[in-house]
């Protein structure tokens, strides 16, 4: 049988996964941890505690600063150090708590054992219920982008949720932490799931998983196994089958029309395996998002592993327990190699959205030159979105910003298809960002002005 | 201090490269090349080194003196250029005519426009259609197969497509059984019955043989050479069926540039379409082309000035022949 | 001779032909155009720059004409130009002329490959636009020039040129016309329009960091570190701290001099001054880091002299 995948363009990435076999340890916690206010899309957090207060492990030490935004927990106990700005990933600096870390003492409101808590056994959850204890442990997406999750569930009026997605397709290179959650607690993703689809009150739910992963795959099938409302798809391999558009496309055959629009126009409502898993410890366990699964990876690292990482802990720290970075001039990354950011600091901490920390060595870190483009065509076939990458570099490096909206530059997803496949080494996705950017600068004015 | 590396992402690259499609075109044109060596011998050999030292040369010196650049002859795009503007040539062609088509095929067909990937036109086709209307009689006298050892002074006979235009001039049918058979169009037909044509169109068995590892090695898609080919085909089976002084298709399919053309100079990269749907109107459009041109022009071949037209036309089609958007067949679904 | 008879009857006739049709369309489809626009763009300068804010100087010669219609030339300036042909634009059309002082662009960032080490290397696209999308560029410093060449680029005067020394942009005096194309193509905002001043002297912080002194000066040995010196030497209060950085308003600046001598980092510059006369009881500049850029700073005033 042929096995689903989505249906414009796409490229295939080495794989490069090198810890699937890796037990998830658990990382020690750091001495010092650092809670960025802002690790979600949407208004920033605002503190709630101040220089000198007491914390524990699961106190909140921010709270959501607007509508879409969400609250931030401390991951650790200890002394608030101070409220300040320090260097972010990218080198510009943004407003932290910073916690002195001090044993490990835990709300009591956490319930830590390891009972399986299943939906059956609650009715009395209502889906508004779940949609607020979702909301009140400010869980993200756990993805990359960290969308909060809350907000997806409570779709517009014009549009209505028909399933829910779960998304374990992990297509990134080097990233397993996906892989080993489905692997480590399938049961907790499934009532995850069923409690995601309680709350968006849709009867299906989907787990699309790619066919690298076969454990995963047999496990989930097996539980699942006399639950018909759930169905796991496997899914040809394929980048960029994670991006919400091409998974949707993927595993119900509907395509998302261009933006503003979204994957619940079509009925869908898609969420990472890693926020499943949120999602049942935020509801049944009442434990706020303050952990998560992070792989540490790289062709050099002596030990990469998949680790369980309280949020805050420097990522250097998480390297070191991995032997160190390598010798010579390196690119870490916190994501993997395709959508991931390259770090100018890796004193930042690992936050709600962080799936993986990838050290990438050697030639590896380092761009090609490039050559004139030879219009081979070879971005246009890749491009999952149907675009003509070719000609929205061209014309946004001329800056022919009236020529790149017409030509549909805002739907591009920024997956990096059209240069990984470019055989002249060009940067096209560092032009087209910028002619998106602009564009999106240029119709926001416009739609202000009206 | 270890520095850290950073730049937007993606951070991966697939490995393709410039040269990889290059050498990769030219590994596709190998099987051709030892043909027309088996064919024509010391002509071919001459004439295909010749065309490609000159080419090499003539970017060599063109991007160094004249543009003050860095010259890149390693991608590997001249060395292609020198080879398929060789193998459009016959194999008693003069070297100094040899050198005044690669100068027009790179000075005017590639650099004057900026270099690789700026030229509006196939550089390979400029500079032959330049020598075929400077130099038509040397350009139209094609040695038969099979004279190994001689150049200059090979003997020449009419092609099959000169008998096929004979044929449609004349209005007498059975002017087509001089016609070599198809058989021995496609494997080169060595000596007898009228072998006689290009470099590189003699076999076109070598030719497909080029076409399926380019197509393996993902270098082209299959649009533009089954385009061409399929439209090619119909059309003048269609004529063939509505009168007899049209030959049979087959027949056009395997003889003249149409092969080498539609596999190797039609699929340039710099001068085609950009989306699937442009290619397959482009390919299209130059399979009518050449049968128009074939049938009833001034020329017996037509597949070069077609290409050449086409290409003209390519910048039309890639601005109004858009790849499919995602989502969109459901916007328009909702209107 | 038939053939050259023929030849001769056949084009003269599609000439006289094409004359009838074209003088007919010339009278029947004229647009009037007031004649005024055309002497204005003659004396404008034709670089079609944009600096005044209008599209080309077609645009300004228009918005000139009807602003000399309602009576008054004033908000209206060409950059390039400058008074000299501003002066000729409203001889033309009988008005005063609008009062403009003469601009230059400022570099604001010293941050010389010595003074700001390198501690990442970037490895894309080579823009600063591109660059600054992409984090706080090579240097610990998130505000200074990220050496890239925008402003280069954007310059259709070529007035401004990287120093492949230092790794920044300097403006050639000479040719710059404060159009202003550099200064919105910086997307760190370093580049001001200043005043020219008398005899081209201006005295300016050639920083724009906004980070806490320490910070500031971890990043870049050259940084304004916001001690408040400068303010407090002022005798004309042209200084003011904002957000950890100094700025001098160029409108209150008397180019005494005084906050120079003062700074701890050598972030204040007068330019185009005669060297100092050496003093004895010059400010005490004893310890060593002092003197080192103290040097630096007048060798780079020299070069700007010279260029």
């Amino acid at each position: 049988m042929k096995l689903r995948t989505f249906r414009i363009g796409g490229v295939h990435p080495e794989e490069n996964k090198l810890t699937d076999d890796a037990v998830t340890q658990v990382a020690a916690l750091p001495k010092q941890a650092i809670f960025p206010l802002s690790q979600h899309i949407g208004a920033p957090a605002k503190p709630v505690v101040k220089k000198g207060d007491k914390v524990k492990v699961g106190t909140m030490i921010a709270e959501a600063g607007g509508f879409v935004s969400a609250p931030v927990y401390s991951s650790v106990s200890g002394t608030v150090f101070k409220i300040d700005t320090v260097f972010d990933a990218t080198g510009y600096r943004q407003p932290v708590i910073i916690i002195n870390v001090e044993g490990d003492e835990w709300e009591e409101t956490i319930d830590r054992s390891d009972k399986l808590e299943t939906l059956s056994a609650h009715p009395e959850l209502t889906p508004e219920e779940i949609v607020e204890r979702i909301k009140v442990a400010g869980v993200t997406g756990m993805g990359g982008a960290g969308f909060p999750t809350f907000i997806k569930l409570c779709p517009p009026p014009t549009a209505k949720a028909e399933c829910v997605i779960i998304n374990g397709v992990e297509c990134e290179p080097y990233i397993t932490s996906d892989y080993r959650l489905m692997l480590e607690h399938a049961d907790e993703i499934l009532v995850g799931l069923e409690l995601l689809m309680k709350a968006s009150k849709v009867t299906k739910g989907y787990i699309g998983i790619e066919e690298n992963k076969p454990a995963a795959i047999k496990l989930l099938t097996e539980k699942t196994a006399g639950n018909p409302n759930i169905e796991i798809v496997p899914l040809a391999q394929k980048y960029p089958q994670g991006g919400e558009k091409q998974l949707v496309d993927a595993v119900i055959r509907r395509q998302v029309p261009a933006p503003p629009a979204i994957p619940v126009n079509v009925g869908a409502i898609v969420q990472n395996v890693g926020t499943a898993y949120a999602v049942y410890q935020a509801v049944m366990k009442r434990k706020p998002l303050f952990e998560r699964y992070t792989t540490v990876t790289g062709k050099k690292l002596k030990n990469p592993g998949n680790y369980l990482v309280r949020m805050g802990t420097p990522m250097r720290d998480l390297i070191d327990v991995c032997g160190g970075m390598p010798e010579g001039d390196n690119k870490v990354l916190a994501g993997g190699p395709m959508m991931g950011k390259a770090l100018n600091n890796i004193d930042v901490p690992v936050c709600k959205g962080t799936n993986s920390i990838t050290v990438l060595t050697d030639d590896d870190a380092k761009r090609k030159t490039p050559q004139p483009c030879i219009r081979c065509a070879k971005c246009v076939s890749a491009c999952p979105m149907g675009l003509e990458p070719y000609l929205l570099a061209t014309a946004s490096s001329l800056h022919d910003w009236d020529r790149v909206e017409k030509e549909d530059i805002t739907s591009c997803i920024e997956c990096g298809s059209c240069q990984f496949t470019c055989p002249a080494h060009r940067p096209m996705l560092d032009n087209i960002r910028l002619g998106k950017s602009t564009v999106m600068g240029i119709i926001r004015a416009r739609n202000a002005k009206k | 201090m270890n520095k850290l590396i950073v730049s937007l992402s993606p951070h991966a690259h697939g490995n393709d490269s410039v040269e990889r499609n290059m050498y990769g075109v030219i590994i596709a044109l190998i099987p051709a090349l030892l043909v027309s060596f088996w064919y024509f011998g010391l002509g071919s050999v001459v004439v295909c080194a010749s065309s490609i030292a000159a080419c090499v040369f003539f970017e060599w010196a063109i991007t160094k003196y004249l543009m003050g650049k860095e010259p890149s002859i390693t991608d590997g795009s001249a060395i292609l250029t020198g080879l398929l503007l060789g193998f459009n040539l016959p194999s008693n062609l003069p070297v100094w005519i040899i050198l005044i088509g690669a100068l027009v095929a790179i000075g005017v067909g590639k650099m004057s426009f900026g270099g690789l990937g700026c030229n509006p036109f196939n550089p390979a086709l400029v500079g032959r259609c330049f020598l075929l209307v400077s130099f038509p009689v040397q350009m139209t006298s094609w040695p038969v197969t099979g004279q190994l050892t001689k150049y200059l002074d090979a003997e020449t006979a009419a092609t099959p497509l000169s008998i096929m235009k004979h044929a449609i001039k004349s209005g007498d049918a059975s002017v087509l059984d001089k016609l070599p058979d198809s058989m021995s169009l496609l494997l080169g037909n060595p000596g007898v019955n009228n072998g006689a044509g290009t470099i590189g169109e003699i076999c076109a068995l070598a030719l497909l043989l080029g076409l399926a590892y380019m197509l393996w090695k993902k270098i082209i898609t299959w649009h533009i050479p089954v385009s061409i080919l399929a439209t090619v085909f119909v059309f003048s089976g269609l004529l063939n069926v509505a009168n007899p002084v049209y030959s049979n298709p087959v027949s056009v399919l395997f003889s003249g540039g149409l092969m080498l053309g539609a596999i190797f100079m039609a699929t340039d990269y710099v001068t085609s379409p950009m989306t699937g749907k442009g290619q397959i109107i482009y390919g299209v459009s130059i399979g009518v082309l050449t049968v128009v041109i074939r049938n009833w022009g001034a020329y017996p071949e037509g597949m070069s000035f077609a290409i050449l037209i086409m290409n003209a036309f390519t910048p039309l089609i890639n601005t109004y022949v858009k790849p499919k958007r995602f989502g969109e067949v459901k916007k328009e679904a909702k209107k | 001779m038939d053939f050259i008879l023929s030849a001769v009857i056949v084009l003269g006739g599609i000439a006289l032909v094409a004359a009838v049709i074209l003088y007919v369309c010339s009278k029947k489809f004229a647009v009037y155009e007031d004649p005024r626009l055309g002497t204005v763009l003659e004396a404008l300068p034709g670089a079609n720059c944009g600096g005044c804010g209008y599209p080309g100087c077609s645009g300004m010669a228009d918005a000139l004409v009807k602003a000399a219609d309602k009576g008054s030339l004033e908000g209206l300036n060409c950059p390039v130009g400058g008074a000299e042909t501003m002066g000729k634009v409203a001889d033309l059309l009988g008005m005063a002329m609008a009062n403009t002082e003469p601009m230059v662009a400022v570099v604001r960032c010293n941050g010389t490959c010595e003074l700001r080490p390198k501690t990442t290397e970037y490895g894309g696209l080579r823009t600063c636009t591109a660059m600054n999308a992409c984090g706080a560029g090579e240097t610990a410093c998130g505000f200074g020039c990220l050496g890239c060449g925008d402003c280069v680029s954007a310059c259709k005067f070529d007035a401004i040129h990287m120093n492949e020394e230092t790794g920044l942009p300097e403006v050639d005096e000479e040719k710059c016309t404060s159009c202003g194309a550099c200064v919105s193509a910086c997307p760190r905002h370093i580049i001001e329009l200043r005043k020219k001043g008398p005899k081209n002297r201006r005295v300016y912080v050639r920083c724009v960091n906004k980070d806490k002194g320490a910070v500031a000066m971890k990043a870049c040995k050259a940084a304004c570190i916001g001690c408040g010196k400068c303010a407090k030497e002022c005798p004309f209060e042209a200084i003011t701290i904002v957000n950890n950085v100094s700025y001098i308003d160029y409108n209150k600046c008397k180019l005494c001099r005084k906050c120079e001598a003062v700074c701890p980092t050598n972030a204040i510059v007068a330019v185009n001054f005669p060297p100092r006369k050496p003093k004895v009881e010059a400010p005490a500049t004893g310890e060593e880091v002092k003197a080192e850029p103290a040097k630096a700073s007048v060798e780079s005033n020299k070069k700007e002299t010279e260029a």
